[in-house]
């Protein structure tokens, strides 16, 4: 197969596309793509600072590359979650992220769970009265909230995260499929913020399915973790994605068309605004973003208990 | 002498002469879901397997 541009061998097909690249054209392609998605879906613009969300992995650290390289002006959050899972996860995840922003003379913020609130996610999971043998909700709690609070701290315009097609799609049959009709309305590339303790959050990747952001880390010889994080086996999202994978296998571009598809029926308002809405909730008297709860938020009554 | 796929910490052993995707198909292993690798180039699925081979399959799918 020959590269689309130059005609040299190519690197990778993209068969959702009909587009196949070699190396050096990839990895100029996908820059100048998600500049494109970054425009269309008005994202952010150069004068905007930016809080990246980075885990370790490929989609997170691939994200802070492009944004660097387009020209933002990007740094890094990293969550130190306290997850060994018998291979020191968090440690690892740590080190790839922390190599990254130092061989770019980057700047990373790292806020360690178990330093400033005495316990890690899985010891604050185990304290919980509905403690879980996973560890996931009190760690989806946490990140938002730790994310939420950093960029507002740090005066960010937008808090970027790494979320592909194949990770949006996978959230979109699981939502569609118990017909969650409150987070169907909420799940999109950009989420406003709705209340003042929110911060605005975007996902400029949300259009790269997981193999092309995989080949661009590849390719432009980024170091990222490649083990998961021990809870996420056998995880839900891991089934979606592999029977949306064998849709994709017959008929390329169908997990694309799913969620674009998607967007388009809720901006024709297909979806229904819901009878709470953010701008109605109060604000946590601790940490002051939204909660149903009357005085403190799940996350500040979490961390409160131990 | 036949070419090896290693997949993790797995590893199958396939006919040479045959396609990355067809390979692939044979395992039972979704194209979708990994990138093939030879000497740390990536493949297109159209390449051919050659003897002796050594592809690396990289896993592209997280939990998230
Ligand atoms: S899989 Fe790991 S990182 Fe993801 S939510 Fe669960 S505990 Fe947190
Ligand atoms: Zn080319
Ligand atoms: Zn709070």
């Amino acid at each position: 197969m020959k590269c689309k541009t130059c005609g040299e061998k190519a690197a990778i097909n993209m068969r959702q596309h009909k587009l196949a690249l070699c190396k050096e054209h990839y990895l100029s392609w996908i820059p100048a793509q998600a500049q494109r998605f970054i425009a269309k879906y008005k994202m952010f613009s150069p004068e905007d600072k930016i809080l990246v969300a980075i885990s370790g992995g490929k989609d997170s650290l691939a994200l802070w590359d492009i944004l660097i390289k387009l020209g933002y002006q990007a740094d890094g959050l990293y969550i130190g979650l306290g997850i060994d899972g018998g291979f020191g996860y968090s440690d690892k995840s740590l080190h790839f992220c922390q190599r990254f922003a130092d061989r770019r003379g980057l700047k990373m913020i790292v806020v360690d769970v178990a330093e400033t609130y005495g316990s890690s996610i899985p010891e604050l999971n185990s304290k919980t009265p509905r403690g879980k043998d996973k560890p996931c909700a009190v760690c989806g709690t946490s990140k938002r909230n730790l994310m939420n609070r950093v960029a507002r701290e740090g005066n960010y315009d937008v808090l970027a995260t790494g979320h592909n097609l194949d990770d949006e799609a996978a959230v979109l049959f699981g939502n569609t499929l118990n017909w969650l009709d409150n987070y169907l309305l909420r799940q999109g590339p950009v989420l406003e913020a709705e209340h003042s303790g929110l911060v605005r959050k975007v996902k400029p990747l949300f259009r790269f399915y997981e193999r092309e952001m995989a080949a661009y880390a590849l390719l432009k010889g980024i170091d990222y973790i490649y083990d998961e994080c021990p809870h996420s086996e056998g995880a839900k999202t891991i089934y979606y994605k592999e029977i949306l994978n064998q849709l994709e296998s017959n008929r390329p571009g169908t997990k694309l068309i799913f969620y674009l598809n998607f967007l388009k029926a809720k901006e024709r308002g297909v979806f229904a605004e819901p009878e709470i809405r953010k701008e109605e909730m109060k604000a946590c008297e601790s940490c002051g973003q939204p909660t149903m709860a009357p005085h403190k938020c799940a996350f500040c009554r979490l961390v409160e208990n131990t | 002498m036949p070419a090896k796929l290693i997949l993790r910490k797995e590893i199958f052993e396939v006919k040479s002469g045959m396609t990355v995707r067809s390979a692939l198909e044979k395992l039972e292993i979704l194209p979708e879901s990994v990138l093939a690798t030879r000497q740390g180039e990536l493949m297109t699925d159209d390449e051919l397997i050659e003897h002796g081979d050594e592809i690396k399959l990289i896993s592209v799918i997280s939990g998230g």
